[in-house]
Order: C-alpha cells, then structure tokens, then sequence
C-alpha cells in the first residue's frame, strides 16, 4: 500500500511541493516555520475550496468557467445585503450565499442537462452574465470595509484551535470531499460518468443527473466563497476574483484531474491548490517580481499536464476501488 | 472536444448532405435575421447610429476579433480549441514594443509581430499534436504563460512611440470611410471562406472534426492538419496584434485582455459546433456583424461595456438553447 502510494500522481506531486517549500527555505529560513506554513494554508483555502467543486464538474467530462463570476455575485449581494442591513446575523448571509451559489451553479446545470449544450458554451456565458449582474446590482460602485460590519468581517478571521475559521472551513470541505467522493454512490457516478458515459447509462446512472449535480455543487461552494473571500477581504467590486476561474482550473490540472473526464482524486486537487498557493507566497520572499506569477503558473500547467499525460494509465478508467487493488 | 463528448450518437452534418446544409443554411438565416433586427433597432434607438463615419469606427469593435475567429473556427471545426489567442497578442505586440528600442521600421515591426504569433502557434501546435495533450489545457497553461511573459518585460510599463505609417496599419482608411481593418477583414472572410469550404485541406478539416479516427484510416494526416490549424490561429493572433497596436499606439500587458472569450463566443454565435465537425465562415462573418453592432449600438445609448457583454452572454446561450428549447417542447409533446 504504502509503495503503491509512493508510485501516485499524488506522491509526486507531494513530493514536489515538499521540494519547492525546501527549495524556499534553504534561502530564505522562516518561510517553512509552521505559523507562516498555516498562513499559506489559509491563503490558499478559497483556491482549494473551488479547486475540489472544478474537480467533480471535470470528473464527470464539463467544465465550469463561471466560478469566479458566480463567486463575485454572491460576494456583491452579501455585502450589499450587510450594508445595507447590519442587522442580519452573518449565519443568514452565509446560508444566503451558499443559497444563491447553488441557484446560479444550479442554472449551469440545467442548461448542461436539459438542453445539452456544451458545458463550455454555457458557462462561457454565465461567466459574463453573472460578472455583468454584479455591476448592475452595484452600478460599479464599491462596498468597502468601513461599510461591512465588524461581525461580517470577523467570521473567517476568528481563530480556533490557533487556526482561522476560514482554514477550518476549507478543512471541513476537504474531509467531506474525501469521505463523499469515495464512499458514496453519487460520488462514484462522478467518476463513471466521466470514466464512460455509456456504461454509466447502462449501470443506470443519469449522466445528466449527475453532471446537474456537479455544477450545483461547484455553484454551492463558490457561494460559499463569495462570502468568504469579500470578507476576508473586506472589500466588495465588480472585478472580485477576475480571471480566478482559470486557477481553479489550473489547480486541478496540476493536480492530474484528467480533463477527459473520470480520473483524479480529492487530495490530486488540494495538491494542485497548493502547489499555486506556495508558489504565489513564496515569489514575494524570493524577490521576484509578483508579475512572474502569471507565466510561472502557466508554466506549471502545461508542464503538468505533460507530465500526466505521460504517466496516465492505458487501460480504461476503473471506478471500484476493490478492482482497482487487484488490478 | 473530447471532454464534451455526450453519449448520444452524433449527427454528422455535411456541406453536401441536404439535412445538414438546410441546418446551417437555417442558422445562418436566423442569425441574419437578428443581425437585421439589431440593426433596425439601432437605427431607432439612435439618430447618430445611420452615420457612415460612425457605422465604420463601429467596424473596429469587431474587425480584429474576427479575423483570429476565422482561424480559430478552423481550428474549433477540426475538434481543438485555442484559448491563447489573446495572450499570443499580447506577446506579439510586446515583442513589437520591444523592437522599437532598436528604431526598426514598420516592415521589421509587421514581421516581428507576425513571427511571434506564428511561433506561438507551433509551440501549442506541437505540445497538442507531439505530445496528444487535449488542447483546451494545453492553451488555458499557454494563455498564462505568453501573456505572464508580456507581464514579466513590461511590468506596470507600456510601450508606446510606434512610427507614424505603422499606426495607418490600424487607423488608416483605404477608401472614403473603408478603413484598411475593414478590407483586411474581408479579405480574410473570402480566403478562410474558399479554404474551409472549396478545398480538400478544407474537407479534412471537417472529417477530422466529425471521426478522428476515420480520418486517420483514410490517409488524412491529422496531426499535420491540426499542426497547421495552430499556426494559422497564431499568424492570425499575430495579425491582429499588429492592427490593435497600431490602432492604440502602445502596448500594455494587459492589452486584449478577454478577448479569447468573445473570440471563441463569436465562432459559436457563427454556427461552429464546439464539438466539432460542422460550422461555416458566413456565420462567423454576421456573428461579427452582430456583435459589433450590439456593442456599438449599445455604446451609443451610453450602456457600460460590462453591461453589453451581458447581452453578449445572454445572445450565446440563448441563440444555442432556442433551437433546443424548442425541439424539447416539440417531442415532449408528441
């Protein structure tokens, strides 16, 4: 089991952010300490959160470009709804966005299910149709922080067990993720609908069910980072996580979700996320320029994707862990 | 794509076949038809919307996105996606930027810019069709990559200074109010137009679309088709870098920001299916008109950019899922 491991995608991938993070270290001590390791953790938690919704929406063979516009939207209305109405309790506004997340994640959906139009097509679309209803909602004016109340913007800083809520909450998605991935029929269908949508439909999966179910789920939790990250923030505009789409997708390549659909795993996304996640904290320390960022990860991407396309198995996608053991 | 690959059986649509020529024929239709629409409505909504001046500055809002949709609906049509056109024109207006130090001329400057598109388009070409990586990554990492390049020379600096009969390149006018974008453009219209569709090369591009597979087997060179596809893309990029820069005047990193998605919107608008296999140039040529004038029209009644391209993503979605919507009610109902 634990040569098995060594041999992984996710091994390597470990190893490499093991090395980048020595790398960092080796010159500039203090960058690997376990405070500032926890802070690159919770830099990286809206990222990762993302990361794993992408992760079921490409598993199942779509793609979701609307995240960060859907993130943006739901950041605006909360701030706004806070601003508004400092009296609302942060619970109501964090249920809201999840809420409004799923809706606009739901509506991606439904057009992938009941029209068939191609995923891209869809949410190349909402991309600019969400991005769009933020600056009507705002009319391109800000909410900034002194606007939010203290309690809105304290909720993902508030520190337990000497981490943020906000590190906690990634967590909690990520151990969800890993549990209803693997253990549950709906998080098998991800994979078998993606692996060979035929055989899914002859083993009596819906493969439009399923992929509706994909794209609420990526919408649900972008909802959920609409707050968190206005709050985090503590600023709210129509530009909000531009261009943050292609992250998300970007971590999940690194991480060796196979756009091809039915191939990766929970802890290949988290990985993928923090390889960028260290990347972008530790250009500052080394000195170099924040504008390297932009082709630095572009190199990761392809170099990645390279590399897992070398090391992606021939024989077809297996989804039952047991055979996967025999095999 | 691969990834869009739906376990129904494909229809495959062919310029031959009356079925499929009668679905095009009928898209390109009901696309004029909204063209005309727009149009009229234009024309009512504003009293300086009918101007010949201002009908041909409404041209620059589509001349150079369309001229990169024309190669990248080859390229859509053949079963690839590239989604690094707008950072290959921000590479190559760099690279043009960069050369000005040196007090080169405008011909050095063109062949610059066109070089660079070029060479960007075989580097996607080869990691697509060497290595078999799926496009749609390989190009989301290249988009990252050329423009992170232009970010890392440039900084929060622009070039500027560009020669005076450089900028003609992008401002000049050939004839009365046909400006040289717009006779660039067309030409581009007619010779992607003959290539796709009154050639073999043109054939192959459809065959490869509709069964790779079968391609190979009947002695098409896929590989080779794709190859070329990528680097026409990146000439294109590269042309259209060269009229944008020339139309600015400088070179921000940040320049065409986006535009890979109204590019890819316009072909899709046009009738390509982004699954491949099917689509036309006279489609891509009034999903340009259309939204160049959705864009222009809506910029006259001073509505916000980001407002129109509200519009724009409604008029994707919803000129795709018409079709569908109806033909659901229809045998829902049957």
């Amino acid at each position: 089991m634990i040569l098995r491991f060594l041999k992984s995608r996710e091994a390597i991938l470990l190893g490499a952010v093991l090395a980048l993070l020595v790398i960092v270290e080796s010159r500039f001590s203090g960058f690997a300490a376990p405070g500032n390791l926890a802070a690159v953790f919770n830099d990286t938690s809206i990222l990762i959160i993302l990361a794993l919704g992408q992760t079921l929406v490409i598993l199942t063979r779509c793609i979701d470009l609307s995240v960060a516009s859907n993130l943006a939207l739901t950041g605006m209305v909360t701030a706004m709804l806070n601003a508004a109405f400092p009296g609302i309790p942060v619970v109501v506004l964090i249920a809201l966005a999840v809420g409004l997340g799923t809706l606009l994640g739901a509506f991606n959906g439904i057009l992938v299910w009941k029209l068939d139009i191609p995923p891209i097509v869809v949410t190349l679309g909402t991309l600019t149709i969400y991005r769009g209803t933020v600056f009507l909602l705002s009319d391109g004016s800000w909410v900034n922080s002194h606007e939010m109340s203290a309690a809105y913007k304290a909720f993902p800083r508030a520190v337990l067990f000497s981490l943020p809520v906000l590190s906690w909450i990634a967590l909690a998605v990520v151990a969800g993720f890993a549990v209803a991935v693997t253990r549950t029929p709906l998080g098998r269908a991800f994979y078998a609908v993606g692996g060979n949508p035929h055989a899914a439909v002859y083993t009596g999966i819906d493969v439009g069910r399923t992929r509706f179910a994909a794209f609420t789920i990526s919408g649900a939790l972008a909802g959920l980072c609409g707050y968190l990250w206005v709050s985090r923030y503590a600023v709210a505009y129509v530009d909000v996580a531009g261009g943050f789409e292609l992250d998300v997708v970007a971590a999940c390549v690194i991480g060796g979700i196979s756009i091809a659909g039915g191939m990766g795993t929970v802890g290949g996304a988290v990985l993928g996320a923090l390889f960028l996640g260290v990347i972008k904290n530790a250009l500052p320390v080394a000195g170099i320029s924040p504008f390297w960022q932009l082709a630095i990860s572009g190199a990761a991407i392809i170099i990645a994707v390279a590399f897992n396309a070398r090391s992606s198995r021939q024989p077809g996608h297996i989804i039952l862990k047991s055979a996967e053991r025999t095999a | 794509m691969s990834l869009t690959d739906t376990p129904t059986a494909r229809r495959i649509p062919d310029r031959l076949s009356g079925q499929g020529a009668r679905i095009l024929r009928s898209w390109e239709l009901l696309l004029f038809i909204i063209a005309v629409l727009i149009f009229v409505g234009n024309t009512q909504a504003s009293p300086y919307f009918l101007d010949a001046w201002n009908l041909s500055d409404a041209t620059f809002n589509f001349t150079e996105k369309a001229m990169v949709a024309f190669a990248m609906a080859l390229l859509i049509i053949s079963g690839e996606i590239d989604l690094s056109v707008a950072g290959i024109i921000a590479l190559s207006s760099t690279a043009m930027g960069w050369a000005l130090q040196f007090g080169v001329g405008t011909p050095v400057l063109i062949t610059i810019g066109l070089s660079v598109g070029l060479l960007c388009g075989a580097f996607n070409g080869a990691l697509v069709t060497r290595l078999g990586l799926p496009s749609i990554v390989v190009t989301i990492g290249t988009m990252s990559l050329f423009r992170g390049i232009s970010y890392i020379v440039l900084g929060d600096q622009a070039f500027n200074g560009y020669p005076t009969d450089f900028a003609w390149l992008g401002r000049g006018y050939v004839f009365w109010v046909i400006s040289f974008e717009l006779v660039l453009f067309t030409v581009f219209a007619v010779i992607y137009g003959v290539i796709l569709h009154f050639t073999n090369f043109g054939r192959h591009i459809f065959v490869i679309g509709n069964n790779p597979t079968a391609a190979t087997f009947s002695g098409i060179r896929v590989d080779r088709v794709k190859m070329i596809l990528f680097l026409l893309t990146g000439l294109m990029s590269g042309v259209a870098a060269v009229c944008l820069t020339a139309r600015l005047g400088s070179t921000r990193p940040s320049i065409a920001s986006a535009w890979e998605l109204e590019i890819v919107t316009m072909v899709v608008l046009g009738g390509v299916s982004i699954l491949g296999g099917a689509g036309s140039i006279l489609g891509v040529v009034i999903a340009a008109l259309v939204m160049g004038m959705v864009t222009f029209g809506l910029g006259l009644l001073n509505v916000p950019g980001i407002v129109m391209s509200i519009f724009i993503g409604a008029l994707l979605i919803g000129v795709i899922a018409l079709p569908r919507l109806i033909r659901l009610v229809r045998t829902g109902k049957a």
